[in-house]
């Protein structure tokens, strides 16, 4: 097996043990201390920030805008508008860029 | 049984075609970042878990770590632990066997549908979880493959835009969670941090320098007000 199956094979487990966990051991405690909630409630956006963070180092404004867009549309649509919205404008100024 | 089966699926429609576009993306972009086919299908069988499997993707084609690849994964898909948490009654109902199969199935809106479904802690049947969790797992599956075979097809990514579509998609999950306690100042922060370590030590450390202090802001501001869990996640 190579790297790569295994690193999958070793994600898999680590995401079971996600969705088997609460269950097994979180359900048995009544209350979860505000400060393990307020770490829980962070993680998500916490991470995800931190891996599109080179992207607004290494992006040129084509790609700032894109991610501009995106954000804005974000605030009023849903999951599948922002993305090709965020996509179609990326696109656009990157043929506007190519053209100047 | 049959027909609590039949009325599960048809719950998963919507979900199906939204999630459609991302299932063949993620194909593509598994095949665009150097995966087989067999691993795309192999990693969306066994994870399971889109957003996840998009930062996988990502740090696959950055040639990251192993371990930081399955430490970020693990990251993104600890709020299952929550989901999970919540569903307890209904877990609790089903056979050792159902509760192996049902967590596995536990996505995101398999999470908001079952809650939905099973409004006043009333348990979730079997059936109707399994066949919502079956059509989503098939087709999201499916995709992968599709997608994989038609990403190798792409000769020029950078002209459609390809090798940009990650961090839009990640920008709009980001945003996704802004009705949370603490969201701005945990992305503003870990945002500078994640910057500040990929112009310094560089890549991949940006992931888990920014994630830490992230974190690390939300334990140290004022804690909110206790709240029972199941409380808590089911206002959202």
């Amino acid at each position: 097996m190579n790297t790569t199956v295994l690193t999958i094979l070793a994600a898999a487990a680590a995401t079971y043990a996600t969705r088997a966990g609460g269950y097994l051991v979180l359900a048995r405690m009544r209350r979860i201390p505000p400060r393990l909630q307020a770490a829980l409630e962070a993680v998500p956006a916490a991470v995800l920030t931190a891996i599109v963070a080179p992207a607004l180092v290494d992006g040129g404004w084509p790609e700032l805008g894109a991610l501009g867009v995106a954000a804005l549309l974000s605030l009023r649509t849903g999951m599948t508008t922002m993305f090709i919205g965020g996509a179609v404008t990326l696109i656009l100024l990157r043929t506007i860029a190519g053209a100047l | 049984m049959v027909s609590d089966f039949r009325v599960g699926i048809r719950a998963s429609v919507p979900v199906l075609v939204s999630a459609l576009p991302f299932g063949l993306l993620f194909g593509a972009l598994a095949a665009d970042n150097g995966l087989t086919t067999a691993e795309a299908v192999l990693f969306s069988a066994l994870v399971f878990a889109g957003a996840s499997q998009m930062v996988g993707i990502e740090l696959f084609g950055s040639h990251a770590l192993p371990w930081l690849i399955v430490a970020s994964v693990f990251a993104v898909n600890f709020r299952h632990v929550l989901y999970s948490a919540v569903l307890t009654p209904t877990f609790r109902q089903w056979s050792a066997w159902q509760r192996a199969v049902g967590f596995h199935l536990l996505t995101d809106p398999q999470f908001a549908l079952a809650a939905k479904h099973g409004e006043a802690g009333k348990p979730v049947g079997f059936a109707w979880y399994l066949g919502m969790g079956a059509a989503i797992f098939v087709t999201w599956v499916s995709e992968a493959w599709i997608g994989a075979e038609f990403g190798k097809l792409i000769e020029n990514p950078r002209a459609l835009g390809i090798d940009f579509l990650l961090p839009i998609y990640f920008t709009g999950l980001v945003m996704s969670f802004r009705q949370r306690a603490r969201w701005l100042p945990t992305v503003l922060v870990s945002g500078a941090a994640a910057v500040a370590a990929y112009l310094t030590v560089g890549s991949p450390w940006h992931v888990s320098a920014g994630a830490a202090a992230g974190i690390a802001l939300a334990v140290l501001l004022p804690p909110p007000a206790s709240t029972p869990l199941l409380q808590a996640e089911a206002a959202h």
